[in-house]
């Protein structure tokens, strides 16, 4: 069931993808100071910002779950870290890209949204050690929904933290001192945000209609008295 | 007093008496401190430490010590049984949140009481910074405190018990441990203690404090369930 309106949705990500690329790399104009490597930017930005909203967002559908008692709920919550968590790496990854190639390094220590979001992914890293450490599937539910609620409030308070520990070099797109991006610029980068935010979507509605799908075959195979062949993974939780 | 306060009071006594008598935790966590800076009086090759450095040989060990103390302040409650008996009270469960990070808030200040003089006595000039320094460190241990609880309660239903606390504990204790270092490094400066960014540092630990506060009282119900 949750395979529904997934074709449309899959169809719309790769049309909004290859539309922001195209923008990208045809319509947007060079970056005056960075020249070509700037234009990491719109792939940079658009992960970090769609990774550190579906931490939020898993936080919240884990308070749904402690609310509702409903495990699916605890799911839903456990795909939106899991895919955030792989956006982090490619936020990461994007973003030592961008150091080296504007400042020389490959990291920088006095960089504070870098290394804010070292530190929100190591934590988030620990979600999955955390969860496969619980036997009892239902209490692996409420125990990874308080540390989704938990980690969801550290977020905003790392931050903060870390930002006023640090001196400010990262570049501040949309605040400089001429009044921000210019039209185009910012044109691209919405569409880039919205393409990014739609690949996650799919990503995170693929792998619970997966997830819904095998839970299916193994109550199937259950109901037909069948062993299920190399027992499904005990960790992931299940989708009814 | 309110039922609440005293199953507070009766909880806080409990674990108190509990470890005067079994000593469990304490003399492990001051020993481990009091090594800590032996091995960083030859590991940094100083005999002396001021400013950044000796905020971060302080804080680290203080930081690892209470690790140690976080991971077993529940299993007795797991081992024998104290768990299902707060189950059975007629009390509200998140008073065991909060007299359980009262015994780990003591705990601490105990730790911090042996390791914090020694400290001074290895490695700092004066003793001038020791007075301010005691608002930081009640602070930041209530922050530990509050964050040390949650996840120590939840590690202990797990098959790796251990291993779960310093794994989940060190990044949650990061902002702790930036807003703690800065607020100690100006104290502990070469020619006397100084005051840059104090007061904003101490705002950042009690917001700290507040947060995990609010946020481990409200889910620790949760974490009782079954």
């Amino acid at each position: 069931m949750y395979g529904k309106g997934l074709r449309p949705l899959s169809i719309a990500t790769v049309a909004m993808l290859a539309l922001s690329l195209s923008l990208v790399f045809f319509y947007a104009p060079l970056d005056a100071d960075q020249g070509f490597i700037q234009k990491i930017f719109y792939l940079h930005v658009p992960l970090a910002i769609t990774a550190l909203v579906g931490f939020v967002v898993g936080g919240v559908f884990a308070i749904a779950h402690l609310r509702s008692g409903d495990r699916r709920w605890d799911a839903y919550s456990y795909v939106s870290i899991h895919m955030s968590v792989i956006f982090g790496v490619a936020v990461l990854v994007t973003g030592s890209i961008w150091a080296k190639a504007s400042w020389g390094h490959w990291w920088v220590w006095n960089e504070p949204t870098l290394v804010s979001f070292l530190i929100v992914f190591l934590l988030y890293a620990t979600y999955y050690p955390f969860r496969y450490a619980i036997e009892d599937p239902e209490r692996q539910a409420r125990y990874a929904s308080v540390f989704a609620i938990t980690a969801g409030a550290f977020v905003p308070l790392n931050f903060l933290a870390v930002r006023m520990a640090q001196s400010l070099v990262h570049p501040r797109v949309f605040a400089t001192t001429n009044g921000g991006l210019p039209g185009s610029m910012m044109l691209t980068f919405l569409c880039s945000l919205a393409a990014v935010g739609l690949l996650w979507l799919t990503l995170v509605k693929f792998e619970l209609t997966a997830k819904s799908a095998s839970g299916q075959v193994k109550r199937l195979r259950r109901a037909l008295d069948a062993p299920a062949p190399g027992a499904g993974s005990r960790i992931a939780p299940e989708v009814s | 007093m309110t039922p609440s306060r005293a199953a507070f009071a009766a909880i806080l006594g409990k674990d108190l008496r509990a470890e005067l008598r079994t000593l469990q935790s304490l003399p492990a966590m001051a020993l481990f401190a009091v090594t800590s800076f032996v091995i960083f009086r030859f590991g940094l090759d100083r005999t002396s430490l001021s400013g950044s450095l000796a905020a971060g040989v302080l804080w680290a060990t203080l930081l690892f010590a209470a690790v140690l103390g976080i991971n077993r302040l529940f299993v007795a409650e797991r081992e024998e049984g104290g768990f299902d008996a707060i189950r059975l009270a007629p009390i509200d469960r998140s008073v065991l949140f909060a007299a359980k990070a009262a015994a780990l808030l003591v705990y601490l200040l105990a730790l911090e009481l042996i390791a914090v003089p020694v400290f001074a006595l290895f490695f700092l000039d004066s003793a001038a910074a020791l007075g301010p320094l005691a608002a930081v460190l009640v602070l930041t241990d209530l922050g530990l405190a509050a964050t040390g609880t949650l996840i120590s309660s939840m590690a202990v239903n797990s098959r790796a018990r251990d291993l779960l606390v310093p794994l989940v504990l060190l990044p949650l204790a990061v902002p702790l441990m930036i807003a703690a270092t800065g607020a100690t490094e100006p104290l502990m400066a070469l020619g006397g203690p100084g005051y840059h960014r104090f007061g904003t540092w101490l705002a950042v630990l009690a917001l700290y404090d507040l947060i995990f506060g609010l946020v481990g009282y409200a889910v620790f119900d949760f974490l009782l369930e079954d």
